[in-house]
């Protein structure tokens, strides 16, 4: 493929300086514990169902101990305490303490190393629920192959579960090889995930397990007739972000929308929450095989794309440091960003190749996830066909690995099947027709792509030295990223931040770091097999 | 805890597939979506846009919201428009006349032709009447063909006669006779005010007051051309748009055969 000539010596710097920043970040968060991330704990102990109000019983035994100040040990010490004073499983005690019978607090004293002993061996059972379903996929994907070049992703959006697996299922067939099921308005900002199958949603479709399971099933079921892998994705992100990503390890979702700090800059949530949620999430995500997709995309759709590109990468670069400190490795690292530049803007599409190219090169090894013009899509269907069509070609060109579709119909509706099977024969056309043009071309030295290349690290390097120098709180105190102010204190959710006490537990950090190791380097062996098996 | 109310989509109609009430399908049963472009004759403007949804309501769309407007000339004006559309259709009701046959590739149809008559089938074409294009009858004929589809011209089985445009009725008939045809190709691309079907009647007309109307398989084709218009006006196929020469070729083939069959 054809390279732009960058200085890698700046890259270095920029890589470093983001590293520093998120090991500020991390120096800080870890001293605390969320209700999310306590919930997401009851799940994997196998907690499930609702109360008779219909609140999740991982919500009821939390907000048990959030009432009796007794979260700070963490669910772990006071579930393994009665688990072994009562000789009951998780999932009874959590009954137990919703119909009142049960006070978590009040059973009788066990000794800490017994507790621990009982908390690994359950930890144990949970994560090797989640290896059994990574290993599921990487035998499908080993049996059906799996293509090499952009992976068609396309979205459903009914708000009825079941019309979304009408939907998913003819877009497979069409040639979609990721599903994503957008998520309903608003649930980003609930503090617990709705439970059960569910029909009703606005501009999207709850969140919930059975959700998960029964798209899960479906997509399964047209992969099986194609003789494909269909992957699944959905939305890791806003107050739940562990718990979602359990419930997507449980039932093998593939992909799954994961940023940093987009719940704080999009959704005002509150950033010591948010960063603290974030990582265990990336730990869960990272075991269960799952490539995370990051949401730099959302900081060019309300700023300038042209002005604003170099704010990308600099938030590309914290997103991989990130990642990296919850074990999570490259090849699962769906780094964002989008083609948004103004289609009335001169040479807009060599920058866009430029800044596509630049990420392709920064990140050789991410699955990188690239976004569609959405912002300058105004009803004109006939345009918008034609500024995917643009899209699309960088996309193959400069070998993207998540080509999120456009839609004709953006900025009129959610897509109808037909606008999908439209995007989707709009994309395969250009993929046949520009394969290999990639490997055809070459830049040329110090011209417009390289500069504009170079202008842009320069811009991040900048920027995320200035970061570095006064913490990423408060970069974002001040609203330096995306233009957008957020106090330390500020935004929802800080009431469910909670400090750890020393006795503090969380039985699943070392065994999802572990299994996220192995998966990876069984990862890079099937990789070495297949390249030797193509080189014979 | 927390919570949130969301606004759900408000849906009241019967989400089950009624084929005696069949309606287009955009995200869900019966939503009835349909997108509509046009342009009008006036100046893009507010008054223009009412105009455009109010003609959508005409045809039929409930709650129709134009998404896109533009001015095109100072006078004209180009719109898109969705709306839900509230009639529907009795599919169980629906007769429609076709082409049944089965469809062979190239080489199936030249052996198939070397096994049922042992020589070649002459087809002569033309674009009769007025009209000037020879686009159908060329997709159809030329050794190129059209769309991936190679033409009669190719067909090993198949001597293929193309006169081009503008043949009269009478040269038609006449030429068919010298060449000694066995079908007749009739192309009618220009349809306005339904001259096509003047055209076609007309043919029909001096075929049989020549007493030759049965000596040839005729086919007419074109783009407002159905199966069921050629029979109304007393030919034996027709084939409209989508349809290429390996369906023509297919039909010639099958249907001399089984005429072939019936006079034995």
């Amino acid at each position: 493929m054809a390279k732009l000539k960058i200085d890698w010596e700046k890259v270095k710097q920029a890589r470093e300086a983001a590293r520093q920043v998120v090991e500020d970040v991390h120096v800080y968060t870890q001293q605390f514990t969320t209700t999310t991330i306590e919930r997401s704990i009851c799940r994997l102990f196998g907690i499930d169902g609702v109360d008779a109000m219909g609140v999740p019983l991982p919500n009821v035994v939390v907000e048990h101990l959030t009432s009796r100040q007794m979260l700070g040990l963490g669910v772990t010490y006071w579930l393994g305490q009665a688990a072994l004073s009562l000789g009951k499983e998780p999932q009874e005690i959590a009954e137990l303490v919703a119909q009142g019978e049960l006070d978590l607090t009040q059973t009788d004293p066990v000794d800490l190393f017994e507790i621990q002993l009982w908390a690994e061996k359950h930890a144990e059972e949970a994560v090797s629920k989640i290896h059994h379903n990574r290993i599921i996929r990487e035998e499908r994907l080993l049996e059906y192959g799996d293509h090499a070049g952009p992976l068609i992703y396309v979205i459903v959006a009914t708000g009825n579960i079941y019309e979304d697996i009408v939907q998913a299922k003819a877009a497979a067939r069409q040639g979609a090889d990721v599903i994503a099921v957008i998520r309903t308005t608003g649930q980003s900002l609930l503090d617990y995930v709705p439970f059960g199958a569910t029909t009703e949603g606005f501009g999207g479709t709850m969140a919930t397990q059975e959700n998960f399971r029964l798209m899960r099933e479906a997509l399964d079921e047209v992969g099986a007739d194609l003789k494909r892998y269909i992957r699944l994705c959905n939305y890791c992100s806003g107050l739940c972000m562990p718990e979602i990503a359990v419930m997507g390890a449980l039932e093998r979702l593939d992909v799954m929308l994961n940023d940093a700090l987009y719940g704080i800059l999009f959704r005002d949530i509150n950033m010591q929450r948010t960063l603290i949620d974030q990582e265990f999430s990336r730990m869960i995500n990272a075991a269960a095989g799952v490539i995370i997709n990051t949401g730099e995309d959302n900081y060019l759709t309300t700023a300038d794309a042209y002005e604003e590109a170099h704010t990308v990468l600099a938030s590309q670069l914290i997103n991989e440091q990130f990642a990296l400190k919850a074990g999570l490795p490259e090849e699962q690292m769906g780094l964002g960003h989008a083609f948004e530049m103004n289609p009335e803007l001169k040479n807009a599409f060599l920058y866009e190749f430029a800044q596509a190219q630049l990420a392709r090169q920064i990140f050789p090894n991410a699955p990188l996830k690239y976004m569609p013009p959405t912002k300058f899509k105004t009803g004109n269907i006939f345009r918008s066909h034609i500024q995917d069509a643009l899209f699309n070609i960088v996309t193959v060109i400069s070998d993207q690995r998540i080509h999120l579709l456009g839609m004709l119909t953006e900025a009129i509706h959610t897509p109808l099947l037909a606008d999908r099977a439209l995007a989707i024969e709009n994309a395969r056309y250009i993929a046949t027709s520009f394969a290999d043009f990639g490997d055809d071309i070459e830049f040329r030295a110090g011209g417009i792509m390289e500069q504009r290349a170079a202008n842009v690290l320069d811009l991040a390097l900048d920027l995320l030295q200035n970061i570095r120098r006064d913490g990423l709180f408060h970069t974002i105190e001040e609203g330096r990223l995306a233009g957008i102010k957020r106090p330390f204190e500020g935004g929802k959710g800080l009431a469910g931040v909670v400090v750890k006490e020393e006795q503090y537990m969380n039985p699943f950090i070392p065994l999802l770091l572990e299994e996220s190791r192995q998966g990876s380097e069984r990862y890079h062996r099937t990789m070495a097999t297949l390249e030797e098996g193509k080189n014979e | 805890m927390s919570s949130g109310r969301y606004s759900t989509k408000k849906s009241d109609f019967d989400k089950t597939l009624d084929l005696t009430q069949l309606k287009p399908y955009g995200d869900t049963m019966n939503d009835g979506k349909v997108q509509v472009s046009f342009t009008l004759p006036v100046p893009d403007s507010e008054v223009a846009v009412e105009a455009a949804r109010q003609l959508a309501m005409k045809m039929g769309l409930v709650e129709p919201t134009v998404s896109h407007h533009a001015s095109l000339d100072k006078s004209f004006s180009f719109f898109v428009v969705y709306g839900s559309l509230s009639h529907s259709i009795d599919y169980t009701q629906i007769h429609v006349e076709f082409v049944d046959i089965n469809l062979m590739t190239m080489d199936e149809t030249d052996l198939f032709i070397q096994q049922n008559f042992g020589r070649k089938i002459k087809v002569i074409g033309a674009s009769t009447g007025t009209d000037a294009h020879t686009v159908g009858i060329d997709a159809i004929m030329n050794m190129k063909g059209y769309a991936g589809h190679y033409g009669l011209e190719r067909y090993k089985m198949i001597e293929a006669l193309n006169l081009g445009s503008q043949v009269t009725n009478e040269d038609f008939i006449r030429r068919a006779v010298e060449f000694d045809a066995d079908v007749l190709l009739v192309s009618q691309t220009v349809t306005q005010k339904n001259v096509h079907v003047q055209n076609l009647t007309e043919l029909v007309e001096l075929l049989e007051a020549e007493r030759l109307r049965k000596r040839f398989l005729l086919i007419i084709g074109g783009p407002r051309i159905s199966h069921e218009l050629a029979k109304e006006l007393g030919c034996d196929a027709g084939f409209g748009p989508g349809k290429y020469a390996d369906d023509v070729a297919s039909y010639i083939c099958t249907e001399l055969a089984a005429r072939k069959q019936h006079a034995l």
